[in-house]
């Protein structure tokens, strides 16, 4: 799936990688609670050259922090390649039209569209959520500002946003009759990529995604599939009981139960996931999430993984 | 219904009044209330709260009632629901920028405030609306705050 970059859309590195069929990582970091840009430089310069693209979350767990908006304006000056996190819970769709556009202006040439978590889950449950338009709109609307070089009004946009559109994704073990028509809907909104919830079962991972491409999905988007370097047994049970659509095997469970260093054994097993992930055809990445933890866990891990930009499986 | 809402606030003096003699009344009543319980009160008493403040103020239960320090027209009646003041938008006229044949909410709400014995609340800062409490009964909340003053935040 060599692709020339003359029929890139977004003119990032991400999507570049992707298309030469290599095997990308990316990271995740919240922006912080601190006016300052340095502050973001703190959290993920250690990302830089580690991964091919950082997210930035959007008011994750509905709490206010930096704007996502502005951590990956920084993270594009630092030479950081940003994967900006949009939810349609906090702005209509006026908003969302202008930021688009902004995004793109800024050097941010990654969109990840979500959905965003209820205020109530949030430290401000008093808010009103927006939801003006739903995230499969919110793909549909960048598509379009994109390839059609028009506001939904009509007026044009010259030149328009080059953009790498991205959907959330949580893969299951697929039952006998399985039809991913959420994955469907999303690409046909205008979804390029998915990145996926926490997967720690790669055997699950292997009849998913030999699914996904016995019907033809991961030809037409590509899927970045999500991996965390787990802290201890405490955290990974509570993932699984919290964590919507996480599933991590009791043997995992049991490894790190076992561990003299649960941290160290966590991170081993991190490692191990991406590795595997990278032999499975259909996966075009694995994203390091590690929420609880310091960007310095995410680069360790896959520095250790050594598998970016490897030709893909 | 605008007619009935406009008449409100020319009798916004008379409303005051009324209202002084019936939240001590209601929230004198707390016993019984939490007798029924305030959750089963809820409903009820929410649905009489909308009957009757709907036909007077075409009330929106914002759950947050803000009546007494805006001259007895409902803020939640702008059409950008804006709770401290009006937009630069009002029109020469004194009408509302979005909907030209209404008169400005916040134009009623001076003047409402002008006739009250405690008008000078329309000066007050309103906090923003807490979302939580749309649709909940303002008149219970006043005896939920007394009961416990942190917990009542929860409708």
């Amino acid at each position: 799936m060599n692709v020339g970059t003359a029929t890139l859309r977004s003119g990032g590195a991400l999507e570049a990688a992707i298309s030469a069929g290599r095997f990308v990582l990316t990271a995740e970091i919240t922006p912080p609670d601190a006016a300052s840009a340095d502050a973001v430089a703190a959290r993920a310069g250690v990302l830089k050259g580690a991964v091919d693209a950082v997210n930035v979350t959007d008011g994750a767990g509905a709490r206010a922090h930096m704007s996502a908006f502005a951590a990956a304006a920084v993270l594009a000056r630092l030479g950081i390649e940003p994967v900006l996190q949009f939810t349609v819970r906090d702005r209509n769709r006026l908003a969302l039209e202008g930021d688009l556009i902004g995004m793109s202006a800024l050097g941010i040439p990654n969109l990840l569209c979500l959905h965003g978590d209820d205020v109530k889950a949030g430290d401000q449950p008093e808010t009103k959520m927006v939801y003006d338009i739903d995230s499969r709109a919110l793909m549909s609307l960048a598509r379009q500002l994109r390839d059609e070089a028009v506001l939904p009004s009509g007026r044009k946009i010259d030149p328009a946003p080059r953009l790498f559109v991205g959907a959330a994704d949580a893969p299951q073990d697929p039952k006998p009759d399985f039809a991913p028509k959420g994955i469907e809907a999303k690409i046909a909104a205008g979804a390029d990529f998915f990145q996926t919830q926490f997967v720690y079962d790669v055997v699950m991972a292997k009849r998913y995604f030999g699914r996904l491409r016995d019907l033809g999905i991961t030809e037409r988007a590509s899927f970045i599939v999500g991996v965390g370097p787990l802290l201890s047994v405490k955290q990974a049970r509570w993932m699984n009981e919290n964590l919507f659509g996480v599933s991590i095997p009791e043997p995992t469970i049991a490894r790190i139960e076992g561990a003299a260093d649960q941290k160290a054994e966590g991170r081993a097993i991190c490692v191990e996931l991406i590795q595997a992930f990278a032999e499975i055809p259909g996966i075009a990445g694995a994203h390091i999430m590690a929420p609880q933890q310091k960007a310095d866990a995410i680069a360790a891990v896959a520095e250790a993984a050594a598998v970016r930009g490897r030709p893909r499986a | 219904m605008l007619a009935v809402r406009l008449w409100s606030v020319r009798n916004a003096r008379l409303l005051e009044r009324v209202y002084a003699v019936f939240e001590p009344l209601f929230a004198g009543l707390a016993p019984l209330w939490r007798r029924i319980g305030l959750d089963r009160a809820e409903r009820p008493i929410a649905a009489a709260e909308r009957t009757i403040k709907g036909l007077l103020f075409d009330c929106r239960m914002c759950g947050r009632c803000v009546l007494s320090s805006t001259g007895m027209s409902c803020p939640m009646n702008c059409p950008k629901t804006l709770r401290n003041g009006p937009c630069g938008g009002v029109r020469e006229n004194g009408h509302c920028e979005v909907k030209p044949d209404m008169p400005c909410v916040w134009v009623k709400a001076w003047e409402g405030s002008t006739r009250m014995a405690g008008g000078d609340k329309i000066g007050m800062v309103q906090p923003p609306v807490d979302h939580r409490l749309k649709d909940s009964s303002s008149w219970l909340r006043i005896v939920r705050e007394r009961a416990d003053p942190v917990q009542s935040l929860t409708p």
